[in-house]
């Protein structure tokens, strides 16, 4: 099975976008008429529903921030009675007040809808063994995933994130033979495989599908090469739906988003000016299905470009690039930008270090200084300092070769950069400006 | 003919070298000789014990990254100009050294040294030759 709706994914682009505009106009009616805040910011631009007319009249409509939706903190830009709601998710928290989204009973079908396609994509089917090692509760990874497998009658082991060595003894046990969690989760496992003594040829794993944090082209690489499989990227964002949003088809080139349910855009973030095919810039969405949270160009912050051509895989879904970065998680120094995803790709490319990194901004005497630890590996090691002097030096030139500033290669011990189960830490900045 | 050296990377930061003293010492581990070779980031320490076979594998398990090397542990005459006569030699026949400590040694009128050269076979071939006395692995771990 190569399709899960092959009807909706492979449908001829003019067929495709009738769809959109018909569920367009319908959502941006929904949202003035339930919705006092879309209703309110509307009357401001002088916009009424009726203006949207044709897909390019999105352009007209109001951008949404996740400002926008603390300010509305916790139900305020839902568009249905809460009686309707019936699940609740919510972000952490950890940068101001945790953004809350709420989805109805068609939400969460269509969530399950768009992450079975997901799934499918990855290689599962119904006889699938699907180890869910996203976190449950709050955060979407977990369930949005559950739902989708649950969905395509794989059969779903909901052991959440944690426990890494009895994840490993269940994945041997049980056979699993599709892995979803983060990628450096995957890479923890990976490490704490060799360190049980698991050999890869122990798994049926056949394939993964990863996120929830950036990952690079190389980073793939070393979890293909390690756990033996296929591992997909995936994407989604709890504001929009949550995982499902895209995803990878077998040829790995971009991902394709589900366009019959989320509008795409890509804008300058500095100006909101919407850009071209194959230009880099920030990802904002209009979800034109969703009923209890419907958002109107929602501001991702996640950086990456759209490419339109038909896929070799017969999809038609428009499919954006891995996130390069994001907005702001994007380090500025000395004027230039900086993704942590860029250092990443530098290290595995020398093929001597394990990707694991920290970057530490600092501002000393008014300028800014990056310093770069790397985790020094058996493989890297040498009982020769001008060897290691050596390799340091190397991995600073190459870094500043891609980034163009000078930086601060620090070796640091095995284990000593902070292992995360979710999202690893990879900025800390310092500065105080 | 060769000695296991055990390497261990230490970052600059208090307690370390105690921690690898503790880990050894817990398993019995006697500690020959040692030596540390530092810059203002890291340091390598370089080890001769009775078990580095045991010492490397506790020490990995300790969290440490850790390597084997082959050096050379020669015993040379314990008075003014006895490390010269064999620096002279292996300068004479060009060989480099990498770096060298010496060792706390128990035989009299000895004085004993670590050596890691680029060349291992060349130079003891070499060492041997002009009567120096190379110490056996069993020798050394033993002492």
């Amino acid at each position: 099975m190569r399709y899960w709706d092959e009807h909706m994914e492979c449908m001829d682009r003019s067929t495709l976008q009738e769809i959109q505009l018909k569920r367009l106009i319908e959502t941006v009616k929904r949202v003035y008429t339930s919705v006092p805040y879309y209703r309110n910011k509307m009357q401001k631009l002088g916009l009424i529903p009726e203006d949207i007319k044709d897909l390019n009249d999105l352009q007209k409509l109001p951008f949404t921030t996740k400002q926008d939706l603390r300010d509305n903190y916790p139900y305020g830009l839902f568009a249905v009675p809460l009686s309707e709601i019936v699940r609740i998710h919510a972000s952490s928290g950890t940068t101001g007040k945790p953004t809350v989204v709420g989805y109805t009973k068609h939400d969460i079908g269509i969530w399950s809808e768009v992450m079975a396609r997901t799934l499918v994509a990855a290689g599962a089917d119904k006889h699938s063994f699907v180890q869910i090692a996203y976190g449950y509760g709050l955060f979407t990874g977990g369930l949005g995933v559950h739902y989708g497998a649950e969905r395509i009658g794989a059969s779903v082991i909901p052991i959440s994130s944690g426990n890494t060595k009895r994840q490993i003894q269940l994945m041997v046990d049980f056979g699993t033979t599709l892995l979803a969690c983060t990628p450096s989760y995957a890479l923890y496992l990976a490490e704490t495989m060799e360190e049980m003594g698991v050999d890869k040829s122990q798994l049926k794993l056949k394939s993964g599908v990863f996120r929830a944090e950036p990952w690079s082209e190389n980073m793939r690489k070393e979890i293909e090469s390690k756990l033996n499989i296929k591992a997909y990227d995936i994407y989604g964002l709890s504001e929009i739906i949550g995982p499902g949003v895209a995803y990878e088809c077998e040829y790995q080139c971009g991902m394709h988003i589900n366009e019959d349910h989320f509008l795409p855009e890509i804008i300058n973030p500095e100006t909101g000016e919407v850009l071209g095919e194959g230009e880099y810039g920030e990802l904002v969405f209009t979800t034109i299905t969703k009923e209890g949270l419907p958002l109107i160009r929602y501001r991702t912050r996640d950086i990456t470009a759209l490419h339109y051509e038909k896929c070799r895989c017969g999809r038609t879904f428009v499919r954006m690039e891995k996130v390069i970065g994001r907005t702001d998680d994007m380090i500025i120094i000395r004027g230039v930008n900086v993704f942590p995803s860029q250092i990443e790709s530098v290290l595995l490319e020398l093929g001597e270090v394990e990707p694991h990194y920290q970057l530490i901004v600092d501002r000393v005497n008014n300028l800014d200084v990056l310093e770069v630890l790397v985790e020094v590996s058996e493989r890297m090691f040498s009982d020769e300092v001008k060897k290691l002097e050596q390799l340091e030096k190397k991995i600073t030139k190459a870094i500043e070769d891609t980034l163009g500033i000078s930086v601060k290669v620090r070796l640091v011990e095995p284990k000593t950069i902070e292992r995360s189960e979710g999202k690893a830490k990879r900025v800390i900045d310092r500065r105080k400006i | 003919m060769y000695v296991k050296q055990i390497s261990v990377f230490l970052e600059n930061k208090s307690g370390r070298l105690a921690e690898v003293t503790s880990v050894l010492g817990k398993h019995e581990i006697d500690i020959s000789a040692l030596s540390i070779a530092d810059t203002t980031d890291f340091g390598i320490l370089r080890l001769i014990v009775n078990k580095p076979d045991l010492a490397l594998q506790v020490l990995k398990e300790n969290g440490f990254t850790v390597s084997a090397t082959d050096v050379i542990a020669i015993a040379v005459e314990d008075k003014p100009g006895g490390l010269a006569k064999v620096l002279d030699i292996l300068y004479k026949n060009d060989i480099g050294i990498e770096y060298m400590y010496a060792f706390v040694g128990k035989v009299a009128d000895e004085a004993l040294v670590i050596l890691k050269v680029e060349n291992a076979e060349e130079a003891v071939n070499i060492l041997k030759e002009n009567g120096v006395k190379i110490l056996s692995a069993d020798e050394v771990y033993s002492l």
